[in-house]
């Protein structure tokens, strides 16, 4: 299969990069790791008259900790790399256990964090969990920078907020207030597949106390789903059976799961309230340590 | 290389882009001018003949094109062959010598590691990505490594062994 006929450019600068968006309008496209976009574009589901590669930008294949305890990953950042961080291993539980369950060894080699989220499948795992974690996208455009909340950033199936020249160039995980803990559980029917169900709780505790919950879910709807009620059932007191009981139902009853070839709904929904009993039931004991 | 393309007869026929890049393939340096839409797996079997590469799926399922890109084993129909512009790529056939298969290759020969073998090259270049960053894998590591290669013959079993085989060998030769 081959994709229809495009222009490509490589620019060596962002600001060349923005420019060539800029006089290339609508239909041109960024590529990072291209390993949504070219599949897309040989199946001719897109088809870009221009191909802007910002492979050759130097400065954005970083992921790094500011002073401050934010953690920012670079648009040309691998999942590869985020699988094998130190620093997610030490410092992002959430992170880090998603990085391993993205797609399959060899997509990790080349894929983007960044792109990912730009892609926008309903199906990412990448979106929940920096969803979970309250994380934001930083963009650049003729206008400048701005940063927008993962929340905001996804407008529906395969959308986003980025205006035509602008680029989305890292994406930012605000510091913990707390010790952080959680983690990523996705059920695949084999390695590579889309999630049947993908569920990302990010905790930070303070003591026993849990100060902030994020819980977002993968594959059970049209979109990433948020769910606020969940995160309420947990926040301003120690986890407890009880509380993660009462999350992991806030947490099954906002899926909108569809039967598909994946499974019935009725099994997704199940598998949600599965999923965010054990993160958060392998999560207590941490919490406790920290105390 | 020469590139032929389609005559469309269309107002675009004549417009063809076409980007020229250098990259290193197997050790040797090339230059080639490509369409932009060639993919890398078209390069290498088409432009330069290297038919060791396989086409298994072309929709980035199931490995069989898998080469290594600067070290990195990518999914090669995944890649646009203009993006190999200054890289260096391994394929199967840069793996032998002339005279010797490489201990990947003898592993899967002593441990009967393929049927059909059309996967084998995309195997191959899996697992030796995994041996260069680790020369001792458990067959733990040496199943995640190559979760992304797909078999419909062995039932993995002895893939797996023919790469344990493999690293042992490699260590022996130190």
């Amino acid at each position: 299969m081959y994709p229809s006929r495009f222009r490509y450019e490589a620019p060596r600068s962002l600001d060349a990069a923005i420019a060539l968006l800029r006089d290339g309008g609508e239909d041109a496209k960024v590529m990072a790791g291209g390993q949504s976009l070219v599949p897309l574009m040989k199946l001719r589901f897109a088809s870009p008259d221009l191909i802007v590669d910002i492979n050759n930008v130097p400065g954005l294949a970083y992921h790094r900790q500011d002073p401050d305890g934010s953690l920012h990953v670079g648009a040309l950042c691998r999942h590869a790399e985020l699988e094998r961080s130190a620093l997610l291993g030490r410092a992002h539980p959430t992170m880090a256990a998603a990085a391993p369950l993205i797609a399959d060894p060899l997509v990790r080699n080349r894929g983007t964090l960044v792109g990912s989220l730009c892609h926008a499948d309903p199906q990412g795992d990448w979106a929940s969990v920096t969803m979970a974690l309250g994380g934001s996208i930083v963009a650049q455009g003729p206008a400048g920078r701005r940063t927008i909340p993962v929340a905001d950033f996804v407008t529906g199936p395969f959308q986003n907020v980025l205006g035509p020249a602008e680029i989305a160039v890292e994406a930012v995980i605000p510091a913990a207030q707390g010790t952080r803990s959680g983690g990523y559980l996705k059920l695949e029917r084999r390695v590579g597949d889309f999630a049947t169900v993908g569920v990302a709780v990010a905790l930070e505790t303070s003591g026993t106390v849990v100060i902030r919950a994020g819980i977002a879910l993968t594959g059970v709807g049209g979109s990433t789903i948020a769910a606020p009620e969940a995160e309420r059932a947990l926040v301003g007191q120690p986890l407890s059976a009880d509380a993660i009981e009462e999350a992991a139902t806030a947490a099954a009853a906002a899926a909108r799961p569809k039967t598909d070839h994946r499974g019935s709904a009725e099994y997704k929904r199940h598998m949600v309230h599965t999923f965010v009993t054990r993160i958060l039931s392998r999560t207590e004991p941490l919490a406790e340590r920290a105390a | 290389m020469t590139t032929v393309y389609d005559d469309l007869s269309d107002a675009e026929a004549g417009d063809v882009p076409v980007n020229r890049i250098r990259f290193t393939i197997n050790g040797k340096k090339k230059v080639a001018e490509v369409e932009p839409r060639l993919l890398l797996s078209h390069l290498i079997r088409r432009g330069l003949g290297l038919t060791g590469t396989h086409m298994g799926c072309d929709t980035t399922n199931c490995g069989a094109c898998t080469v290594l890109v600067d070290g990195r084993a990518i999914k090669s129909c995944t890649m646009l062959a203009v993006q190999a512009d200054g890289h260096e790529i391994t394929t199967v056939e840069g793996l032998a010598t002339a005279s010797e298969l490489h201990p990947l290759q003898e592993g899967f020969k002593q441990e009967h590691g393929l049927q059909c073998g059309f996967c084998t090259p995309g195997m191959m270049m899996a697992a030796k990505q995994l041996l260069d960053e680790n020369p001792a894998p458990t067959e733990e590591d040496i199943r995640w490594a190559l979760s992304g290669n797909l078999c419909r013959c062995t039932g993995y079993q002895n893939i797996v062994k023919s790469v344990l085989w493999a690293a042992d060998k490699l260590r022996s030769e130190g």
